[in-house]
């Protein structure tokens, strides 16, 4: 099965591209948790260096067989995968009022990290085994519809705003790119519209504050309105070329909230101002052409909309998590890909990755 | 199944799609990095200085409030550390948890923060606010425990005013409160602000702003939660200067002693100079309690009570001078011509119009002349004195007497008393003065009232020759030996009157402490001072009353006559002048007059 004109076509600029994206994320981190005065240090930035590490292993793991074979795997993995995220529901683990873990034994893991790789894989096939339909209509979409709400629903009750919403633009982003006709799209948006009410009251208080706040911040700047204030005076302070290493005020005095995790991207704005926050969005953005040139030179259209959706996941997250940091979208709690500290988030990245790649690789082959 | 050319189709179709995302993809990334632009070089600058702002807090650091010291250099008010909870209103996290976490934590009434925290404090939101004073150590430590917990949250290090011996001189070192609106904006306090403690009352509001000392300040880094984690500058506060009072703690002492569980008053002053020695007036308050912030209700029982402690009776207190005012008869007598050998028949009573005035002693005291009517303070002798003078020479000697106005008190709020004239009468009342009038006010009766200050500085003029001094309080103020107040005696007033006068009457005074009948034997000491003085035993007018109650009748308690002793020694060298008033006391002999030995005792030691 392993083949030496696979080596020949091992994707290094992704693997390259890993790597300098996680070398910046751990020095980040070891900035964000940088011992105070007085405190005890953090190992967050080693802990954050084994992820990289592991997920780098998974990677290269997920590149050794033909993603091919994933088309009979795909559905039972999304089973098994909504399976674990109904476990969740009822014996996850409850951290800061929302259920979103699975631990086992001293590991713990967010389900709804993986069903966004199994959800891709079954759309891709779902599509994939209907090339044959030349313009979608609303009766051939049931199926993938429900394929992508059951879990989207599941992840809201968690509660877990961010990733369902994310779930929910990946999903349409690979159904943009699948022959649709028009009036279904827009009978798919309208009650997408006419659901928003219904699912406005079905968000738990903080969650409808925090949009309440993102579209007038200085409404409540005790409450809500305090992360994006901070979090855009740590960006603002930076300048063009930032504070300096280690040297960020509002990461340092804990201004910031949340700096290892979603506002990582402030830390990094404020000690390297407007010169490295542009570099790192530039990596992204390569990161994310590149993955548009695997999807198109992919040589089969499996392979193409899984590429699509693993770019997709990599775009939303980037988008977001810096439009909310940034102030121009409202607080979801959404981890920036590969930056921000968070196994789960690593790991599912890394199988996104390694698929892209094991795509990339086998892109001169033939069945 | 699969249809090859559809697939094929289908994916050049996806391939077109495909091929525009990147331009979408770069636009969306323009959008972010233009956001960053935004953020980072235009309004960059701007967010930089909230940084720096929420970074850096610039505390005050108060200053030590200059102490207060007694006329021997005894230390009586100081200040000690307090530790103070404050809270930031704009680092709070969660309002309800704080408030939970206070009521749990040290049982501090949610109702309380709620209001603290309230509008006025959301709308200063970085001002700190004072949320608790005076953290006991028990507190302190489990505030401390958890101040991580309590974002927002901050301990401060304050000096605080700290009154030695609670009560002592309280009505002369008065009180601080905080400074309030009107005075903010007045002008008059430059060097003080919202929050801050100034004086109310006392010498620590006159003197307040030598007192105040100047405040410094810090730049200091702070954390998220309110922790102070560097000092980047300081500039240290200035001390306020210090203050030396007249009065001698141990006289204080004696004095407020004596008055201990009664109504009254105690001055004594300096009869050469006008320093107040003493001055104590019964109730009084314990400055301490304003510091801890009383609530509305113990200042209500302060400010609204019947016995008025805010009160200072020395100055402020006016009660009819009784027999003590026979010293200015006396004078007024032997200035118009009265001949002081000249005897006047007391048979108990002297009858005059329709009604009978009575003297204290029922059976009379026969015949006597100037002399023995002041030792044993016949009324009927004066009541002859009055009628002859009438009631505006009394006025016009009185008044030179310096009743009827005020001393000059430095720390003010002094009544004048009233010392009545025809003219008065018609002007006040629009009716003329009935000559029944004369005879009362000639044994301090009727409409005649004195403050205790006003007796003593009187009977300090007597034996100083004649000399009426402003009553001052403050000895020295400054700092490290550089003074910039020192006490200088002030003459207010002259006795334009004959100093053989002055003898005669200073005679009768040593004569009524010191000859057999003399009123006032009760104050005389064994150590060789000798003290003059004259005895008064005002009548209490109820109000709405027509008749104060006739002597020799049992009057109800809060109706029972005030007990005045106004004496000196001694009187071959004067020291010190002392006037006592009870309230509803009784007798002047009996219970005023120990109260002056007690003084004088405690100004000469007790003797063998």
């Amino acid at each position: 099965m392993f083949d030496r004109r696979l080596l020949q076509h091992f994707d290094w600029v992704l693997l390259l591209l890993l790597i300098v994206i996680g070398v910046l994320s751990v020095l980040n981190l070891y900035s964000a948790t940088y011992p105070m005065k007085g405190s005890g240090g953090s190992q967050i930035f080693l802990k954050q260096t084994y992820w990289f590490l592991l997920g780098i292993g998974v990677m290269l793991l997920m590149t050794t067989f033909d993603y091919h074979g994933l088309e009979r795997l795909a559905y039972p993995a999304y089973f098994f995968s909504l399976g674990l995220l109904l476990l969740v529901a009822f014996i996850g683990d409850v951290r800061s009022g929302s259920q979103r873990w699975l631990g086992f034994g001293g590991f713990s893991f967010q389900p709804s990290e993986l069903v966004k790789i199994t959800l891709i894989i079954s759309l891709a096939k779902f599509f994939n085994d209907r090339s044959h339909i030349n313009e979608f209509g609303l009766r051939d979409l049931w199926q993938p519809s429900l394929l992508i709400a059951v879990p989207a629903l599941l992840i809201v009750k968690e509660p877990d705003l961010g990733t369902a919403l994310l779930v929910l633009g990946v999903s349409f982003s690979i159904l943009l790119f699948v022959r649709m006709k028009w009036r279904s799209l827009l009978v798919l948006t309208l009650s997408g519209l006419c659901a928003a009410p219904f699912l406005w009251i079905h968000l738990r208080e903080y969650q409808q504050r925090r949009i309440l706040t993102f579209l007038s911040p200085e409404m409540d700047p005790l409450g809500a309105g305090y992360h994006i204030n901070q979090s855009k005076i740590a960006i603002g302070s930076g300048l063009a070329w930032g504070k300096g290493f280690l040297n960020g005020t509002q990461t340092r005095l804990h201004f910031l909230p949340e700096q290892h995790t979603d506002f990582a991207f402030s830390v990094l704005a404020e000690e390297w101002g407007f010169v490295g926050a542009v570099c790192l969005l530039l990596l992204y953005l390569f990161m994310i052409l590149w993955g548009i040139h695997i999807a198109l030179n992919s040589k089969d259209k499996f392979g193409t909309l899984i590429a699509l959706g693993v770019v997709a996941i990599v775009f939303w997250q980037t988008v977001i998590n810096v439009g909310m940091t940034t102030g121009l979208l409202p607080v979801v709690g959404i981890p920036l890909v590969l930056f921000s500290y968070g196994g789960s988030s690593i790991l599912s990245t890394m199988v996104g990755m390694g698929l892209l790649m094991n795509i990339s690789m086998r892109r001169f082959m033939f069945q | 199944m699969r249809n090859q050319a559809f697939e094929q189709a289908s994916v050049e179709v996806l391939r077109k799609r495909l091929s525009k995302l990147p331009f979408l993809v770069a636009v969306v990334f323009a959008v972010l990095l233009l956001r960053l632009w935004f953020l980072q070089i235009i309004q960059g600058p701007s967010y930089r200085v909230q940084s720096e702002n929420n970074r850096i807090r610039l505390q005050d650091v108060a200053p030590f409030r200059g102490m207060v010291f007694d006329r021997n250099g005894e230390l009586l008010v100081d200040n000690r550390p307090s530790f103070d909870a404050y809270v930031i209103p704009e680092e709070i996290h969660d309002r309800d948890e704080l408030i939970r976490s206070f009521h749990s934590l040290i049982g501090m009434e949610p109702n309380y923060l709620e209001e603290k925290l309230g509008k006025e404090a959301q709308k200063y939101g970085f001002r700190p606010v004072l949320i608790k004073k005076n953290l006991s150590r028990e507190e302190l430590a489990i505030v401390e425990a958890h101040l991580f917990n309590l974002p927002g949250v901050m301990i401060q290090i304050k000096p605080q005013r700290y009154y030695l011996h609670k009560e002592l001189g309280s009505h002369l070192i008065g009180y601080l409160g905080e400074i309030s609106e009107p005075q903010l904006t007045s002008g008059n306090y430059p060097d003080n602000k919202q929050g801050d403690l100034i004086g109310q009352a006392g010498v620590e509001r006159v003197w307040q702003k030598n007192l105040n000392g100047i405040r410094g300040g810090e730049q200091v880094e702070v954390d998220a939660a309110g922790r102070r984690l560097t000092v980047i500058s300081r500039r240290p506060p200035i001390a306020g200067q210090n203050l030396g009072l007249t009065i001698d703690k141990k006289l204080q002492m004696a004095a407020e002693k004596c008055l201990k569980d009664k109504k009254g008053a105690i001055v004594a002053l300096h009869p050469m100079t006008g320093e107040i020695l003493a001055m104590a007036s019964n109730p009084a308050y314990d400055p301490n309690l304003f510091l801890e912030g009383l609530n509305r209700a113990e200042w209500a029982k302060l400010v609204t009570s019947k016995e008025h402690p805010l009160q200072n009776r020395a100055v402020a207190g006016q009660y009819p001078p009784g027999s003590t005012f026979k010293m200015v008869m006396a004078l007024a007598g032997l200035e118009e011509g009265l001949d002081p050998r000249e005897e006047a028949f007391c048979d108990g009573k002297f009858p005059f119009g329709e009604r009978t005035f009575r003297c204290w002693r029922k059976q009379g005291h026969g015949r006597v002349a100037l002399h023995r009517a002041i030792v044993e303070s016949c009324d009927v002798y004066f009541y002859k004195l009055g009628k002859r003078l009438g009631v505006d020479k009394i006025h016009h000697y009185a008044r030179m007497c310096g009743l009827g106005t005020v001393s000059g008190y430095e720390l003010g709020s002094e009544r004048e008393g009233l010392i009545p004239s025809s003219e008065w009468k018609l002007k006040r009342f629009g009716v003329p003065w009935q000559p029944g009038e004369t005879i009362s006010i000639s044994i301090g009766q009727s409409f005649v009232l004195v403050t205790p200050l006003q007796m003593a500085r009187l009977i300090s003029a007597f034996f100083n020759g004649g000399v009426l001094y402003q009553p001052k309080v403050v000895k020295w103020v400054g700092k490290d030996d550089k003074q910039v107040y020192q006490f200088t005696p002030e003459a207010s007033g002259r006795l334009k009157v004959k100093e053989q006068h002055l003898a005669l009457i200073r005679s009768a005074l040593i004569g009524a402490v010191n000859e057999p009948g003399g009123t006032g034997s009760r104050s005389r000491i064994k150590t060789g001072a000798i003290v003059a003085g004259k005895t008064g035993t005002a009548q209490v007018v109820a109000m709405g009353k027509e008749k104060p109650v006739q002597r020799g009748e049992e009057p109800p308690p809060d109706l029972n006559d005030h007990a005045w002793f106004v004496a000196i020694a001694s009187a071959d060298k004067p020291e010190i002048a002392v006037a006592v008033i009870v309230e509803n006391g009784g007798h002047g002999g009996s219970a005023a007059a120990p109260m002056a030995k007690e003084m004088f005792e405690a100004f000469y030691g007790k003797g063998p």
